[in-house]
């Protein structure tokens, strides 16, 4: 085959992609490297000088690591279970999963709405049994951003999970009974290492979902609670700050990178003790 | 296998708290009262008509639709030869092009549509429907990459050789031996690219204007400014929609498709 032909038909991506990703990209990135034609990171530790805008990026870091942390935990015994189902009960539960997934994550964050308002669900049941007198404040808070976030991003790390549970083999767990071992004791020395790649690709995808999430921390943090993403949206459309709003997304690039390759660095190296 | 009761428990509950606030949304849109409550007093279905009815939610839903099916086009067009080409040839770089074609997905949404908005909207005066379109393009050729080429890997390319030496052309023997070979790759591609699109918030918010509204910034305008049941009616519409894709899928693909 001619050379000719094979990046032809690379060329038309490889082309709009540098246009519309990379250019954009960096004409958002120079501005604050180079403030005034010289390089400085100013910008940067200006950014981190103010103690608000820490605040905004720890809050982040710390929504993104409870969100992964609290699907893990829902997560992994369910799709344990629903790996070992039969074939029609498990296109049911991957069915029912994969079914929130496709729907718009405006209706799901409005689900929540309903749900921990003042006159909603929660607060209705608790005023109705008398454990409380006054609603509490759901809504705005950062639990609420969270439990929203859980909402949005565990099934995807349950269709994660069982794809990779799925090929683990029920001997393995049966040899480890017949051995004498309990079933949770045979599920955490067996199951749970088998399982680990596919749980930190889960968490993977969680974490770096919830860091990058909009709509859910807009409609259930409100203007109290901001995180990185909905930063970026009112320095630059509410405040006009170009620049602030860039550094505010260079950061968040940074950050998914560096989760993304920390999270692939302890997988390589988790697959390596398997092999040993 | 012996089942696990508690297990079974387990997964229950993870899944009705998965289930049950997309249930209160469907119970919600036949209210009579003129907020959205649980539970509901009376029963009616006006909210179905006004959603109906509604000029934006409508207009900004077909908007949304034509924004999805022309970037997931465009996206097919571009990234299904770029994908064969991968699978195909050895092409230096291989790893590294694949990770460029894949980077769109490393890059937040709203740090896309921030960066499309200044330097198209802002510096360049490129029409706002246009930056919209290049940021939805960006948002979906991931999936055409990733799953046509996943599907391309699957293909035995020494058919494609054996049509060559019988004689067919090479551009012929693509489109009626590889192509055909693919298209179940490709409709998944499709139909993911085409959900991603239409569900997409964080690149649109930045880039609306007079006739560009799509119908997820819509619908966030409506829950921003005090709402009432037309947007669970809604919802629910798009939610029958979504079933509907669904029992598609399950016929043709297999659900499993959609979770790629």
């Amino acid at each position: 085959m001619k050379n000719w032909i094979k990046y032809t038909l690379l060329l038309p991506g490889i082309v709009i992609l540098v246009l519309f990703l990379v250019m954009p990209l960096l004409s958002m990135f120079m501005p604050t490297i180079f403030p005034e034609n010289s390089f400085s990171l100013e910008s940067y530790v200006l950014f981190f000088q103010d103690p608000l805008n820490v605040k905004i990026f720890v809050r982040t870091l710390r929504v993104s690591l409870i969100t992964t942390v609290i699907c893990a935990f829902l997560g992994v015994p369910a799709a344990y279970y629903i790996s070992r189902c039969k074939a029609n009960l498990r296109s049911f539960f991957m069915t029912v999963s994969i079914f929130p997934l496709l729907t718009n994550s405006v209706i799901r964050s409005f689900a929540w709405i309903t749900i921990l308002g003042r006159n909603g669900i929660i607060n209705q049941i608790l005023q109705g049994i008398g454990l409380i007198s006054e609603p509490i404040q759901m809504m705005y808070t950062e639990f609420a951003i969270i439990i929203g976030s859980v909402y949005l991003f565990l099934p995807l790390m349950m269709t994660t999970l069982v794809g990779v549970m799925e090929n683990i083999s029920n001997d393995m767990m049966e040899a480890a009974e017949s051995l004498g071992a309990s079933r949770l004791k045979a599920f955490f020395k067996v199951i749970l290492p088998l399982s680990l790649p596919g749980i930190i690709v889960g968490s993977t995808l969680v974490f770096t979902g919830t860091l990058s999430a909009y709509t859910t921390p807009q409609l259930l943090g409100g203007n109290k609670n901001t995180v990185m993403a909905t930063f970026i949206y009112e320095k630059a459309m509410n405040l006009g700050d170009w620049t602030g709003a860039s550094v505010v997304a260079i950061i968040m690039i940074i950050t998914t990178v560096i989760a993304m390759k920390g999270l692939n660095y302890v997988a390589g190296r988790l697959d390596k003790r398997g092999e040993a | 296998m012996r089942k696990n009761k508690v297990l079974g428990i387990y997964t229950f509950i993870v899944f009705a708290f998965l289930m049950i606030p997309l249930l209160i949304i469907v119970v919600t849109a036949f209210g009579e009262a003129d907020i959205v409550q649980f539970p509901i007093k009376g029963f009616t279905l006006k909210w179905f008509s006004k959603a109906i009815n509604s000029q934006s939610f409508v207009s900004s839903c077909l908007f949304s639709f034509k924004l999805a099916i022309g970037a997931t086009l465009v996206a097919l067009l571009v990234g299904v030869p770029a994908a064969y080409a991968l699978a195909r040839f050895t092409v230096w770089g291989k790893g590294l092009i694949k990770g460029f074609f894949l980077s769109p997905t490393i890059v937040p949404g709203t740090v896309l549509g921030f960066a499309l908005f200044q330097v198209m909207i802002v510096k360049m005066h490129i029409p706002t429907a246009v930056g919209l379109f290049c940021g939805h393009f960006l948002i979906v050729l991931p999936y055409v990459i990733r799953i046509v080429g996943s599907s391309l890997e699957e293909f035995d390319f020494s058919m494609e050789e054996a049509a060559w030496t019988l004689g067919m052309g090479k551009i012929k023997t693509f489109f009626t031996i590889v192509l055909p070979n693919i298209t179940s790759g490709i409709s998944a591609a499709f139909l993911l690219a085409f959900i991603n699109s239409f569900n997409n918030v964080p690149v649109s918010m930045f880039m609306t204007g007079p006739g560009v509204n799509t119908m997820p910034t819509t619908l966030m305008g409506y829950l921003e400014s005090g709402f009432d049941p037309t947007v669970p009616a809604f919802s629910v519409l798009l939610m029958i929609a979504t079933i509907g894709i669904m029992f598609v899928v399950e016929k043709t693909l297999g659900i499993a498709a959609l979770s790629q």
